[in-house]
């Protein structure tokens, strides 16, 4: 469905149900250079299990008009100005990578809306190493390269993959091209310059799930963890073999998880 | 910072789609010989069939050994997903029924399978799906003859059997200029020697039954999406990115994106039309990819071999060839796209002709001790065959001009046996064939 948030054009995805904002409603937020397809599966189960879902392409990614926001605080506002044009006062937050950034201190930010969240592979800060930062803002194939290379854990590069027939890294690989030229680039920049995580935490009211992939090179399980630490109450699921890109790598323990505290029937 | 790495061609062709068994720590890839699949419970079953969990539900949707080969052959072709079916002539109806309906046009190849040919030149018009061939070499001519019902190009990467070399890079700017995608069958080449992918093609497509497998035991085919086309962009197909009846109202391009072709090409092709792959064909393929790397070396180093012989006696020295074709030959019209394209090799397929036309064609072949005559290619055992009278006898006279076809050619499909002795073999088919 489309929405206008802040006069702009914005697509969100409802998982194959029309949105009802009189269901409980929970809204998905992609990684940096994605879109809402990497929560394909789980935004079906979801609207099929009791939620009104919006799996959101951000500002200038997907379908969605505009410029990416460069900041992870005027992204957290974003979503609240989403929230506002859906017409919805509360919601359940899930985020992956850039986006469970982007949940967190929009759960630290504007607590009042937000019931719970579910961040994946996340960490209190995502430094982004100066090469790939220049080769993002150039727009160089090789920008792309690393984050699909060190994204995807064993379960991605060996596949194996839940759904049949499907390659995870050259499918990560495509997705991220799809991206309009700077993207990839200002998400990068937001996520290395954030540096508000550890407060954050400190300020969620909200029950907290943090999905983490033990073998995830981007943001180590270890640092996923210690953020967790700082969220009263959290609850911290571990993935064993699994790499940064947590709902495509194992996407049935995906579900699972958000299963047991999102669903509804 | 360090480089991203990514396993190489050769450990995909071992690894790629599997990890070993969970249930009993199996590390060659289990026949998982069973239709159906038990469900965990009423939800669980329901969400399977919503598309809300992956997973298996019926052996002709997808199947675990199946969906090993699919991982892997789209690793090594570097597409986002495959559908394997149940032979290549059912990999190519899938791809076109999936991309268009009655109406549609498809631009191809002239210089193609025979098989594909029939499809396309008689049988597909039934359904009122129409073709239009042209030369490989002439890109302006596919050019021209895009309509606005086209919905494809199509051609092999060697032509089949004039082994013209597709200009993939080309056609994919013609195609994709008309908003339309460009699909190329790549069973004379495999990934080892050709990504089509990686040069321009947005689906290709293998006969798994030739080299892939190598060992000539199992029919097979696949379709392979490259992720690459804009469907939404195109506007010209509505299967991917109109609700879908057929499946709750979903938009596959709207659900899936870069994956969308072959989400819809199972989630229809495969339920409805029903060419799959049995997971016994799909295992014994896998025995042949995992050692594709190794053949496909040997193929070259042989095909070189007697195309020296051919070229500097059987052509130079006794005159009892007329002439040789293969796309590493110097006079060879598509010599250089062939270095460009093809740079570890041009395949296994030698045509040459034989002096003395038909007849000395069949005495040849009938002379032949080591090379078997049949209609196959791609064998570990090295094959050989008189087109004119087998694979292209559809075709009429026109109709096999067109495709490069000429009485007096005869096909060889290199194999792996000692080249000493294939040279030896052919020498004294040829031999006996022009003597009498």
């Amino acid at each position: 469905m489309d929405l206008t948030v802040n006069g702009q054009t914005v697509y969100a995805h409802t998982g194959g149900r029309p949105f009802d904002p009189a269901r409980p409603a929970i809204v998905l937020i992609h990684g940096a250079g994605m879109d809402h397809t990497v929560w394909s599966l789980q935004s079906r189960y979801l609207a099929h299990h009791g939620r009104s879902v919006l799996a959101v392409d951000l500002p200038g990614h997907g379908r969605s008009a505009g410029a990416p926001l460069p900041s992870i605080e005027e992204l957290a506002d974003w979503v609240v100005a989403l929230l506002d044009a859906a017409g919805v006062a509360k919601v359940a937050l899930a985020g992956h990578s850039m986006g469970a950034l982007v949940a967190l201190e929009t759960a630290a930010r504007h607590g009042d809306r937000i019931e719970s969240l579910a961040l994946l592979g996340v960490a209190e800060t995502m430094p982004v190493h100066p090469d790939l930062l220049a080769a993002a803002a150039l727009n160089d194939p090789s920008a792309i390269e690393l984050v699909v290379g060190w994204g995807h854990g064993p379960c991605g590069h060996v596949g194996g993959a839940a759904a049949p027939g499907l390659s995870l890294v050259p499918g990560g690989r495509r997705l991220m091209q799809r991206a309009r030229p700077g993207v990839l680039g200002v998400d990068l920049g937001a996520c290395n310059a954030y540096g508000r995580g550890g407060a954050a935490a400190a300020a969620v009211s909200c029950p907290a799930l943090f999905l983490l992939g033990g073998v995830d090179r981007m943001t180590p399980a270890k640092s996923g963890k210690a953020l967790a630490a700082k969220v009263s109450g959290s609850e911290v699921v571990l993935l064993s073999g699994i790499g940064h890109m947590v709902m495509t790598e194992a996407p049935n323990a995906t579900t699972d998880a958000f299963s047991a505290r999102f669903a509804a029937r | 910072m360090a480089d991203a790495k990514f396993l190489k061609f050769d450990t995909l062709s071992l690894h790629a789609g599997q990890r070993p068994d969970p249930a009993t720590g199996a590390r060659a890839v289990p026949i998982y010989q069973s239709t159906s699949y038990v469900f965990d419970d009423t939800d669980h079953a329901a969400s399977l069939f919503n598309l809300e969990r992956p997973g298996h539900i019926y052996s002709r949707i997808s199947n675990p050994t199946v969906a090993v080969l699919e991982e892997r052959l789209a690793a090594l072709d570097g597409g986002v997903g495959a559908v394997c079916t149940a032979s290549g002539q059912a990999a190519l109806t899938l791809a076109i029924m999936t991309l268009m309906d009655a109406g549609g046009h498809i631009v191809a190849s002239s210089s193609i399978y025979g098989g594909s040919r029939n499809l396309l030149a008689y049988t597909l018009p039934r359904f009122g799906i129409t073709t239009t061939f042209v030369s490989p070499r002439d890109l302006d001519g596919f050019r021209a003859a895009i309509r606005p019902e086209t919905r494809l190009l199509f051609g092999e990467v060697l032509g089949n059997p004039g082994l013209e070399v597709l200009d993939i890079p080309g056609l994919s700017v013609i195609a994709h200029d008309s908003g339309l995608p460009l699909m190329v069958d790549a069973t004379f080449v495999t990934p080892y020697l050709c990504k089509p992918l990686s040069v321009g093609a947005d689906l290709v497509m293998h006969s798994c039954t030739k080299w892939l497998a190598g060992h000539g035991v199992a029919i097979g085919g696949v379709v392979i999406d490259g992720g690459t086309f804009d469907w939404e962009a195109s506007g010209k197909f509505p299967t991917l990115t109109e609700p879908y009846a057929g499946y709750h109202g979903i938009d596959f391009a709207e659900e899936y994106g870069p994956a969308a072709f072959i989400m819809r090409a199972r989630a229809e092709g495969l339920r409805d039309f029903g060419a799959c792959m049995s997971p016994m064909n799909a295992f014994q393929i896998l025995q042949g990819v995992e050692t594709l790397p190794l053949r496909m070396k040997g193929h070259i180093h042989n095909t070189r071999k007697v195309l020296g012989f051919l070229e500097s006696e059987a052509y130079a020295e006794n005159g009892s060839v007329a002439w040789v074709t293969h796309p590493e030959l110097p006079d060879h019209p598509d010599h250089r796209l062939r270095a460009q394209l093809l740079p570890h090799g041009a395949g296994s397929i030698i045509s040459f002709g034989i002096k003395g036309g038909r007849e000395a064609g069949r005495r040849f072949i009938e002379k032949l001790a080591l090379f078997s005559h049949l209609a196959n290619v791609g064998d570990a055992k090295s094959l050989v065959i008189h087109p004119a009278s087998t694979t292209h006898a559809q075709l009429d006279a026109e109709a096999l001009a067109a495709a490069g076809v000429g009485e007096d050619m005869i096909r060889l499909s290199i194999g792996l046996e000692d080249c000493d002795d294939l040279i030896d073999d052919l020498r004294q088919a040829l031999r006996a064939a022009t003597k009498a």
